[in-house]
This record gives structure tokens, C-alpha cells and sequence, in this order.
């Protein structure tokens, strides 16, 4: 609901909705009904796949995660109360993903948009083959996190990849990416920044040329210093397109699967890169407990749900200051 | 709707100094965007034993396709083309319609409940798909879908996301226009193929461009869906060749993958502009 709702936000292009139907010449009551009609077939398939595919599944996840089914016997599933909650705040693994998902998602929402800010703004002038640069930064996000995740494999391969080239011409060593879990979270991390900061980029620099250039004009005559000007001036302006991409990119990496089975199959040493969501699948599928994956997701989304309904709260509270 | 990406007009003046640190930033990305990707292109067309060599080799020397005739070959790439193709063209055609239609009932007919039903569109955007692939695969197993294309694709094909754009674009219409048409006596339908849509090109192009790409790079349904190259599309054969080959032969692996990124690469090559608008939208204001 809130993508809908930062969505808007973001954009005051979307006229703020004329819902109350255009100008109502009275009408007689048989065009009205089959203007119903007609509404509800064209609303049906897409309601009825809704339904069937996002919403039941979502409450039957729920249901689930009350007991002990297996994906591959899909007969017997017993209650088993609360016990995959209070197994799942037990376990020590749980710690771990946890931390992961924390710092996987934490450190590419900051990272990419901090970064994408940051050139969006020193782009922000008239350069030659800027748009040449644009489309380059901008082609990662369109390619798939699993191609990108198996290409990235060998570019941080620890033997003979491209990191450890680079690294060895300037005499560094290379960490072991492959078996070390801080730097293959680091690896992983890394990738998804760069895949995504095209993205950031793309949208900052389209909210900076969309800005009000008399504010500019005015902090000019003001004498400000070029930081008061991006505190004071830019940032303020750019707070709907902040909030926007903290929304989206943290919902999207949130999310990441792909990118992770493809890079490091969740591993090194079991759990290494291992988030939630990849909890969720290795749980179900590879263990074979679906009643517990079905925990970590129902968990998983009620975090989603609490962290957008905060960022909702500060934005609101933001705008009424 | 629009997204604000026509450059020149806003750019004011600047100092050499910021100009300077403009090209330094841009030198630095590019490098940082592109080493990687020409990494990934000369690696797919090393010999095996140029590929594991320090220092590494920039540039194949001798340069061969045999990465590509390999991945052709001994793995069913083709097959897995073939599927990519047929996941991705059913779920656009199923989801640009379905996102139209319910778009327009939802912006320009009217009934009653009808910002409830928006909202039950919408709000699917905040469940994530970890959280319905269960229940899902288990239904889908059971109806017998796995490995079929009607496994892959009808659980997709529900639409929130397109639904959103679109109907913000049939709002942002000029109400004269549409309510010139209905007093000229025009059913519902021909007020949505005549003057409706005609004049949403630009948002449905963007709208189905997002979906092509989408549906291409789509992973974990397509992944769980499927055991073979029956239906496995692309993505999933790229892991599954992986698996194969791995670490002691990348080549044919960086072959594949150059082959599996290169359709989405080409169409954003010629409607860049496009591509970005409808991954962008939302964002930013015109």
C-alpha cells in the first residue's frame, strides 16, 4: 500500500486524483448498471488472479506457519501451535540472518542512494557524453540479478578473477570471497550496489533537473556557502524522491533473491549470506520444512510492514514541520 | 505520469572546478560500471587456459566463439531461449491487457466501491512473492503445473504495479476530451480503443516494457516451477549451467551469461528512454 502512497507523493505529475467523477450529466439507471457490469468483467480475471495467487497464499502462509508441513508431502500437516516461533527466536542461526538481511539491506539502501546522490549532483551541469553515461550506469538495473549474480561470481573469484588482478597489480592481496563470510556478504553487498546504483542515480538527477531554479538564484545572491545551499535548498526539494527510493530500493533489496543463489548459494559456512528471504526457500525446499519457512516468512513481513509503516510516519511528521 | 528526463534546460552555470570534479566522477563510474562487463565479454571468448593465467589477460589472445558453440551445444540453451520467450510474451500480453482494462474501470467507469477495489489492487504490492510461494507451489503441484507453462505464468499474471501506472496516465487526460466523447454517444469501450488509448502510447510502451523486462529477469517462480529445459527459462539454465561448469570453467558460464543478458541490453540500447520512463515512474514529478 505504501509503494502506492510514496508513489504519489513522489509524484505530483499524477494530477492529486479527480476521482469524483468527471462531470456527472445525469444519468438514466440502465446505463449506470451496465456501466457496472461492464466494470466489474473487465476488473474479474485480474481480481481473481489477486486473489487466488498474492492474497490467499498470504493469509494461508500464515495458517501454515502454525505447523509442521513438508512441501514434498503435502497431505499431512500437523499443528504444531506457536513451537516454529519460539524455535525461530531460539535458534542460532537466526542471529546470524538476521545480521545479514540487516546489513545487506541497510547497506544498499544507504550506499546506493548516498552514491547516486552524490554523482546525480556532480552531474548535474552540462557535460559532454553525460547521457552516454547515464545509459551505462543506468543498464545494470535492467539486467537479471541472477545473470549478474553468476557473471560477479567470476569477477570476485578469489584465484583468478578480476578483483584479485586489480588487487595483485597494486600489490594488495585478495580476501577470500568464497570462503570468508564477511567478505562474501561484502561481495554480495557490493554487487547489488552496483547493479542498483543506476537506479538512484537516474531518478536524483531527473529530481534535481525538476527543481526550482529561483530558490538557486536566491541562495546565490545569498552568498551560501555550495554545502548550506545543498542542505538548506537542494535536500529540502529532493525529500519526497528521498523518501521514494527508501521505500523502493529497501522493499526491492529486501527482497533479493536471485542475485544471492546465483552468487553464493546463501553460503559460505552454511549460513554466510543467508537472508530471510533465502531462509524462507532453503527451509522449504532444501530442508524440506515449510512450516517453519512459512514462519520466517510471516515474520519477514511483519517487519516489512512495521519499517514502511515507520518511514510513512517520519515522511508525514516530515512534511507537517 | 511523465518522467522529467530531457536534460539540457535545468543545467546552470558552473565553475571550471565543479566541471572538472563533474568528468572526474564520470571517468570513475564508467570504469566502475564497464571493467566488469568487458571482464565478463573478453572471458567468454578466452581459451580455457588464458582464462586461468596471473596476471590475467585483457584481451583474448587467440580470441575464440568455442565459449558460445559449447553453451549451444552441450547444454540446452536453445530450449531454455525458447522457454524465456514463451514465459515472457504470455505474461506480457496477459498483464498489459489485464493492467489496461482494470485501469480503466478503475480511472473512468463509474460504480460504486471503486477507490476499495483500487486499493485491493494495490495494496498487493506490499506482499512479497517469498511469502506466497509456498501455499502457491503447493497448489500448483497439486493441479499437476509443474514443469508446464500455465504453472509458470498464471500465478504471474496478476497485475498491481501496471494497473497503478496506468490508471494515473487515464487520469491525467483532459476531462473535456473524454466527456466530449460521451456526450458524441460513445460506448464505454469505444471511448477506451478510440480517444482512451490513443492518447496513452507513451505510459503503455513504458508500461510494457517494464513487463518484458520483468517477466525476462523473473527467477524464483520460474526457478521452483521447473526441473529441466522443458520450461526452464534462461535465468534458470544460466544456474543450472553453472552448477555444471562452475568455478574450473568459466568460459562457456560468462558465454551464457553474455547470451542471457544480451535481448534485455539490445531493447534498452533502442527504447532507453522509454525503459527508463516506466522503471522510474512514480518518482519523480514533470
Amino acid at each position: 500500500m505504501s509503494v502506492m502512497e510514496s508513489s504519489a507523493l513522489g509524484a505530483p505529475a499524477v494530477r492529486s486524483g479527480p476521482p469524483p467523477p468527471v462531470g456527472p450529466p445525469p444519468r438514466r439507471s440502465g446505463t449506470d448498471r451496465r456501466e457496472w457490469l461492464l466494470a466489474a468483467g473487465l476488473l474479474l480475471p485480474n481480481l481473481a488472479l489477486l486473489t487466488m495467487f498474492v492474497y490467499r497464499p498470504l493469509i494461508d502462509n500464515f495458517r501454515l506457519s502454525f505447523t509442521d508441513y513438508n512441501i514434498s508431502a503435502p497431505t499431512g500437516a500437523n499443528s504444531v501451535g506457536t513451537a516454529n516461533y519460539v524455535e525461530w527466536f531460539g535458534r542460532d542461526d537466526t542471529r546470524t540472518i538476521v545480521g545479514n538481511t540487516i546489513i545487506f539491506t541497510f547497506a544498499t539502501v544507504i550506499i546506493s542512494m548516498v552514491l547516486g546522490l552524490a554523482l546525480a549532483l556532480l552531474l548535474d551541469q552540462k557535460l559532454r557524453g553525460r547521457n552516454v553515461v547515464r545509459s551505462l550506469v543506468f543498464a545494470p538495473f535492467v539486467v537479471s540479478g541472477a545473470a549478474i549474480g553468476v557473471a560477479f561470481q567470476f569477477v570476485f573469484d578469489p584465484s583468478f578473477g578480476l578483483i584479485r588482478d586489480l588487487l595483485s597489480r597494486v600489490g594488495a592481496s585478495t580476501p577470500d570471497f568464497f570462503q570468508d563470510s564477511t567478505w562474501a556478504m561484502f561481495m554480495v553487498t557490493t554487487t547489488y550496489i552496483w547493479k542498483n546504483l543506476g537506479y538512484t542515480f537516474v531518478i536524483y538527477l531527473a529530481a534535481l533537473q525538476g527543481r526550482r531554479i529561483d530558490l538557486d538564484e536566491a541562495a546565490e545572491i545569498d552568498g551560501a556557502t555550495p554545502w548550506t545551499h545543498f542542505r538548506r535548498v537542494l535536500l529540502p526539494q529532493l525529500r519526497p524522491t528521498t523518501f521514494f527510493l527508501s521505500i523502493t530500493v529497501l522493499l526491492n533489496s529486501v527482497q533479493v533473491f536471485d542475485l544471492i543463489y546465483a552468487q553464493t548459494r546463501g553460503g559460505p559456512v552454511g549460513t554466510g549470506t543467508t537472508t530471510l528471504v533465502f531462509q524462507v526457500y532453503q527451509e522449504t525446499f532444501v530442508n524440506m520444512r515449510a512450516g517453519y519457512g512459512a514462519t520466517v516468512a510471516t515474520i519477514m513481513f511483519l517487519i516489512l510492514l512495521t519499517i514502511t509503516f515507520i518511514q510513512v510516519r517520519v515522511m508525514d511528521r516530515g512534511t507537517k514541520a | 505520469m511523465s518522467t522529467h528526463l530531457q536534460v539540457s534546460q535545468g543545467d546552470r552555470h558552473r565553475t571550471p572546478l565543479m566541471s572538472a570534479a563533474g568528468y572526474a566522477a564520470m571517468v570513475l563510474v564508467v570504469l566502475i560500471i564497464a571493467v566488469p562487463l568487458f571482464w565478463i565479454l573478453i572471458t567468454s571468448f578466452k581459451e580455457r587456459q588464458d582464462i586461468y593465467v596471473r596476471p590475467a589477460q585483457y584481451w583474448p589472445s587467440p580470441a575464440t566463439t568455442d565459449n558460445y558453440r559449447d553453451t549451444v551445444t552441450s547444454i540446452p540453451f536453445p530450449a531454455y531461449f525458447r522457454n524465456s520467450l514463451i514465459i515472457t510474451a504470455l505474461l506480457a500480453a496477459a498483464k498489459i491487457t489485464l493492467g489496461v482494462l482494470s485501469a480503466y474501470a478503475l480511472s473512468l467507469l463509474r460504480f460504486p466501491g471503486r477507490n476499495l477495489v483500487f486499493l485491493i489492487v494495490i495494496a498487493a504490492l506490499m506482499v512479497p512473492n517469498q511469502i506466497t510461494v509456498i501455499s502457491n507451489y503447493a497448489l500448483v503441484a497439486q493441479l499437476g503445473w509443474r514443469n508446464t507453462f500455465q504453472g509458470i505464468v498464471i500465478p504471474l499474471a496478476g497485475v498491481a504495479f501496471g494497473t497503478f501506472l496506468m490508471r494515473n496516465q487515464f487520469l491525467s487526460l483532459p476531462t473535456e476530451i473524454i466527456e466530449a466523447a460521451r456526450l458524441d454517444g460513445a460506448g464505454p469501450m469505444k471511448l477506451l480503443w478510440r480517444v482512451v488509448m490513443p492518447m496513452s502510447w507513451p505510459t503503455l510502451v513504458a508500461f510494457s516494457l517494464i513487463t518484458v523486462v520483468n517477466e525476462w529477469n523473473e527467477y524464483l517462480w520460474p526457478f521452483l516451477m521447473s526441473d529441466n529445459e522443458k520450461t526452464a527459462p534462461l535465468q534458470v539454465g544460466l544456474t543450472l549451467l553453472q552448477n555444471n561448469e562452475g568455478g574450473n570453467n568459466w568460459g562457456p558460464v560468462m558465454a551464457g551469461t553474455v547470451l542471457t543478458v544480451l535481448p534485455i541490453l539490445i531493447l534498452f540500447l533502442f527504447l532507453q528512454r522509454q525503459m527508463i520512463k516506466g522503471l522510474t515512474a512514480g518518482a519523480v514529478k514533470s
